[in-house]
Order: structure tokens, then sequence, then C-alpha cells
């Protein structure tokens, strides 16, 4: 299948929010943070569990779109479920923010050099080389990524693999 | 020593946490867990469907203030208490539901009887466990009774496979929680509290809006002193009835879409309006656009998410409602209001509470009656419908903890398991269950419940034939158009309480019903049931209509024809 539209987020868009939430690593705590969002019709947009520095507990970073008066009532509400340590709001905040992509391209050997001169200018790293395909790994800002996309999307994209975006906070603030 | 099994594991948990009671019924996957029972201290009252034990679970809870427990088998055992679970859940009530559930092997391969418990209930529960090892169950346990009774009560779920509960469980007993992402308030913050109480010190029509939260935290003495230290009147929703004593003159009564015309004009007029434990719920803003505008609004809440849901307040207050209360009241001074207490006195001399004295028998009536004989002493529970707003209109409250109704959910076929719960809670108290015909015959199974038990609970049934507050709103809203609300066929409840071996009058005149009612409470011989045959057809008023704001109340039924509520119900 060729993707022929990627929905690409403009920058800082209205209703658009990164949320990072340290979580007790227990069953269900996905199923429940999911059932705040889902109850109030708030459209999760990436996900990513990994686990945290400290055993048993891990971190979710979730970006997703709708109302901001709504966000703030879905942030205190999974603070309040039990499995969750803290919720943070990062919308706006200065944190460092990154996500990676796999992007496999579909190109013959006259589109191939244009592809490659793109992904250079993105630091975009060929790591699959195929007769008839690429595969190419780059990260960076959302942001970034989406540029990236949709510059490459007139040469055929294969298939499209994003992890989610990822965020620290900057200095002393807490993620 | 024998190695425990996991259900005797966790019966001994259920003693050390002081449970007197288990409301439940039987099945093979909590087989183990009854066994268990068999040599404990703990009673298991039994009932005819699992939606009773959870109401009489809920019952028992807000009785007492200490968590009911239910216990279930997996699959349709499990899932007929999800109703109870959320009624739970929306009122804030302290619950622990012990389900059965399949062995672990065969989670998730369509067993007999199997549900995905925990999956089914997320929504409606405060927290959830599946015990996937019995070493696990003391812990789980101590979790489950802590989360359950403290800061925002609300249900806990604990799903126990059997090869967890038939196994052995040599793990020791559990003290103390280790819940990092559970914190509970501690003392409510100093600032807040200043800043709120200068806001008290400068209003000159203040309203004191009284919660559940406050039957919870048992803040009604704290409460009357507040009020009459700052000369405001008190108004109390349908779930925070009895935490202040409702005849108090400077209680009002009920606000809301059936509150009493003096307490919702003076929620339109006030200038100060501060929660106590409530939550601004749709029942009592109306339209939210236009409520309380121009006043400065205080909210205290245990409950941090609840602060700007529903209304932005001008100080939120996060802490337990007797401790907030007992902060704000040394930094208060007596104010003379009395040009405000003046406006609502001649509201209440000219906008009463009244019925029509003619044209047959009133459940207002009844339910007046009934008021004049218990006093507000008596627990009473009711359901849901028309007569759960008279009777929170007429049977005024004295006494924490005596009021019990199914309010955010709005559970029909709560009120009578309610009352068999609240009884075995409060066995020296005398528990009038308030139900409709409609309503009291999603529950009526459990009278053999109250039957075996003797137990001396009394139901009244308002009996109009019909969902009486559906039709109502057909009426009104709907140019009277019935759809679904003639209860045709209804059993003759005498007869019926007489197959269940079960005491029981009828009540057709006004002039029988000092008569009966006070044989009902006299009788002490098991359960009792009266039926008054009412009106078919009478309106509850005051009323606002759902969406309108609290101006637009009607206090009787208007001459013209109204339009469709635009509120959520």
């Amino acid at each position: 299948m060729t993707v022929t539209s990627v929905q690409t987020r403009e920058l800082s868009e209205q209703g658009s929010h990164t949320i990072s939430l340290f979580v007790h690593d227990r069953p269900g705590v996905l199923v429940r943070v999911a059932l705040v969002f889902s109850r109030r019709g708030y459209n999760i947009e990436s996900l990513v569990v990994s686990p945290a520095a400290s055993g048993g507990f891990s971190r979710m970073t979730i970006t997703c779109s709708g109302e901001t008066a709504t966000l703030d009532q879905i942030i205190l509400q999974l603070a309040k479920l039990v499995d969750v340590v803290s919720a943070i709001d990062h919308t706006g905040d200065e944190a460092y923010e990154t996500e990676i992509a796999l992007i496999k391209l579909d190109v013959e050997d006259e589109s191939r050099t244009k592809v490659l001169q793109i992904a250079e200018h993105f630091n975009a790293r060929v790591v699959d080389y195929a007769a008839k395909s690429i595969v190419l790994r780059v990260y960076g800002s959302s942001e970034k990524l989406d540029a990236l996309i949709s510059l490459l999307l007139p040469s055929g994209v294969g298939e499209l693999v994003r992890s989610g975006k990822i965020l620290m906070a900057r200095g002393s603030q807490s993620t | 020593m024998k190695v425990p099994t996991g259900a005797e594991k966790l019966i001994q948990c259920l003693e050390r946490e002081g449970v007197d009671y288990v409301f439940g019924l039987s099945g093979g996957a909590a087989m183990p867990i009854f066994d268990a029972l068999v040599d404990s201290s703990i009673k298991l009252i039994m009932v005819r469907h699992e939606q009773g034990a959870a109401h009489m679970a809920d019952g028992y809870a807000r009785a007492s203030g200490r968590p009911g427990v239910v216990l279930v088998t997996s699959g349709p055992g499990a899932t007929n208490t999800v109703t109870g679970l959320l009624t739970a859940q929306m009122d804030s009530v302290p619950m622990i539901v012990l389900t059965g559930q399949t062995i672990s092997p065969m989670l998730g391969k369509d067993a007999f009887q199997e549900a995905d418990v925990t999956g089914i209930t997320y929504a409606v529960v405060k927290h959830s466990y599946l015990v996937k090892n019995a070493a696990d169950i003391p812990r789980v346990t101590r979790e489950a009774f802590h989360i359950t009774n403290s800061g925002r009560p609300g249900p806990v779920l604990i799903d126990l496979p059997k090869d967890v509960t038939q196994g052995p469980c040599e793990a020791a007993f559990v003290d103390r929680v280790d819940l990092p992402g559970y914190d509970v308030p501690t003392h409510p913050d100093s600032h807040a509290i200043e800043t709120a109480a200068e806001l008290l010190k400068n209003a000159k029509r203040p309203v004191l809006y009284v919660g559940h939260g406050s039957v919870i935290s048992g803040a009604g003495k704290a409460i009357i002193a507040l009020a009459e230290t700052l000369r405001a009147p008190i108004v109390n929703t349908l779930l925070g009835k009895g935490a202040a004593d409702e005849t108090h003159p400077l209680h009002l009564g009920m606000l809301g879409m059936h509150g009493t015309a003096y307490a919702n004009k003076a929620v339109v007029d006030c200038d100060l309006i501060m929660s106590i434990g409530a939550r601004w719920d749709d029942r009592i803003t109306g339209k939210l656009d236009e409520f309380c505008v121009d006043a400065v609004k205080i909210h205290i809440d245990i409950d941090p998410a609840e602060f700007n849901k529903m209304v932005p307040a001008d100080v939120a207050i996060q802490g337990d409602a007797l401790q907030c209360v007992e902060a704000l009241l040394p930094l208060l001074e007596r104010a003379d209001t009395d040009d405000w207490l003046a406006t609502i006195a001649e509201w209440r001399r000219k906008y009463p509470l009244k019925y029509p004295k003619q044209g047959g028998l009133r459940a207002q009536h009844v339910l007046d009656r009934l008021h004049a004989l218990t006093q507000g002493t008596s627990v009473i529970t009711t359901d849901v419908g028309q007569h759960q707003m008279w009777a929170a209109q007429f049977c005024l409250s004295t006494t924490n903890r005596n009021w019990i109704s199914s309010g955010g959910a709005g559970t029909m076929g709560f009120g009578f398991p309610a009352a068999i719960g609240a009884q075995f809670a409060q066995p020296d108290k005398q528990v009038w269950a308030v139900v409709g015909d409609g309503g009291f015959q999603m529950t009526q199974a459990e009278l053999a419940t109250a039957q075996n038990h003797k137990l001396p609970v009394k139901c009244l049934i308002i009996n109009n034939n019909y969902l009486g507050m559906v039709r109502q709103w057909q009426e009104l809203f709907y140019d009277n158009r019935y759809s679904g609300v003639d209860l045709e066929g209804n059993p003759d409840f005498v007869k019926l309480a007489e197959a269940f071996g079960v005491k029981a009058w009828r009540i057709k005149r006004p002039a029988d019903v000092d008569r009966i009612l006070k044989q009902a409470s006299e009788y002490n011989d098991g359960p009792c049931l009266v039926v008054a045959e009412v009106v078919k057809e009478d309106n509850v008023f005051p009323m606002i209509p759902g969406g309108a704001p609290l101006k637009d109340m009607l206090i009787e039924k208007p001459k013209t024809p109204l339009q469709k509520p635009t509120g959520s119900t």
C-alpha cells in the first residue's frame, strides 16, 4: 500500500498538547490512561511507553489534540488515577523533544538521486538499500519529520513508521 | 501450621479490616471464597440478585461510613454488579467488590462464565485489581480498603481467579500501603483559607451550598456554626441532605431542579456561594452560563479534579470538608445579614412547598406524614423518580447519614436493597425505603433477603402505576404523548409481599395514612411493606426544566405549553 497523504501537524497548532506521565508499572495502567481520553472524545495522536529509570515505573509521553479546557480536566483526572504518580502538560514548555521515523520509499534509478539529496539535508540515514526501494531513518523534532515526509511524498512513500514524540524537560524541571 | 488457601487468607484480611457483613451470591468461580466464609465471623447476607448485593453494600456504607463488601461469582455474577458500581462511583461511596474469576490459565479463552471483569468495569471503579498471584492477596486487600475510603471514596473491585483462591497463600499480612501515585490531601492550604475568609467577611448575601462531601466528612455541626457566625442560609444537594440539620432556621432545604423555591431564589440572588463538598452538578446549576454569574464562588472539595470542571471558582480549597470549615471558623466574626435573611424569610412565606389537599391520596401527603412520624430521626432511602424528589422535599433530615439516595447515577432499584444494607449497618435505627412502583420491581426479589433475616426494614411504595417522572416530562414537554410510562400489569403489591411472608398494608385514602404508617412503624416482626395507592397523574414542583437557568423555576404547572428542555436529561 502506498501512503498518499500524511497528516501533518502545523507548528504549535492550537489544541495540540504534549503530556508526560510517570506511572506505576501495574497491569491495566495503559487502559486506565486511555479511557480518561476516550471518555471525553479526546484524540490521542501518539503514545510512547517506556521503562523509567527506577524499576517498577514507566514513562508515557502522549501527544493529543482537543480543547484546552478539556485537557485541563484530563490532566487532573489522569493525576487522580491510583497508578499515575505525576501528570504534566508540557505544552509550551522549553522541553527537549524528539521523534524517530522510518520511511520506506519505492524508488527507481531516476528518482533515487533526488530522494537521497533531500535525505542528506535532513540528516536522514539510509538503513536499507534495495533494488527498488530504500529505507530512511531520521530523527528530530516532530515538525522536522513532518517537513521531510511532505517533501518525500511525491517520490512515493511506501511505508511510514513514526515512534511518536518523546520529551524531557530542560534543566532542573521535572518531566 | 497449615498454610491457608488464598480464599482463607482473603477472608482473614477482611476480618482484619473489620468487615462484619458480606453481601453476595455464590457461583462456581467464587466457591473457594464462600467455603472460607463458613469458618469466619463475617456474616454472609445471601441475596437474590447481584445488583441487590451491590446496593445493599452501598446502603451499608452510606449509613455507617464503613466500606460495604460484595462477593459474587465470575461472568454474569460480576457483570450484574456493574450498575451498583456505577451508583457507588458517581456518589463517592466506599465499596469493595470481590469477583470470582475463571482459573488463570483459562483467562482470555472464553471459559465458562468468564468475563473480562476488570476490563468491563474500568470506567466505574476508583481502582481495581486482577490478582494473578495468591501472594498478592494481603497487599491487594490492604490497598483496596485504603483506597476505597480515603480521599474521595469510591468502589474498588478485586477479581480473583479460582486457582488463586484455591491454592496456598504463604504471604504475611500487610499493614502499610505503598502507593506512590495515590495521595490523600492533609491540611487545607492556609492561604486559600485566608482568602476565602476575607471574601466571606465581605459578603452581604452569602449562601452555604452543602453536598455529599459534608456528609462523608461529618462536617454538619461545623457548618451550622459557620452559618450562625455568618448569618448565612444553608442549602443542600440531594446527597447533602442531613449533613447539617435541615430543620435549623437557617436551612432552606434542597436546591436545584426540584429544590425549594426559597433555596433556589437565594442562590439566584446571592453575592457569594460556597460549595462545601458539592460539585456544581447540572441538577444544581441549571444553565451554566447563567448560574450565579456575579456571585463570588468558593469551592471546597477533596478532589481537585472538581475544580473548574463545571464552574470556575474564585477560591478553590482542596481538603476535607470538616477540616476546611474548622479552619475558616476562627477567622470569621459574626456578620450582619438581617436584610438578606428577611428577604429569604419573605420568600419562604410566599413560596412554601405545597400540594393540593383534595382529589385523592397524594404522595406528598403520605411523605409529609412520614416525616411527621419519623421527625428526621429514621434512615430514609429512596429510589429514583417523583417519589424521590417529594421525599427529598418533605422528609427533612436532621441527622448525618440518615438520608440515602442514588444521586449521580439515578439508579432505579436502588432504594429497597440500600435500605436492607442500611438496616444491617444501623440495627437500632428505624429504616424506611421510600420507593416507586417502577423501581421497586427492579429489585423486589430482595424481599426474600429481608425476610430471611427478619430485618425490620420498612418499605413504602408510592404507587401511581406509572414511571411518574418520565410521565411528568411527557406531560409538560412532550405534549402529553405518553410513551413507555404506563406500568400496566403491576402486581398487587400487598399480595406480593404476603407471598414472601412479609406483612403488608395498603393505603387508599388520606384518612388511612397516619394509622397505617404508625402500624408499620411499630411492626417489629421482620420487614413490612406499605403500598400507598396515590393519584396517577401528579407533578413535582417547583421545577427547573433541564438546562434552563434557575430563575426560570416553575412554581406550578404553566398555562402555556413548554419547550423541550435543552439540558442533559
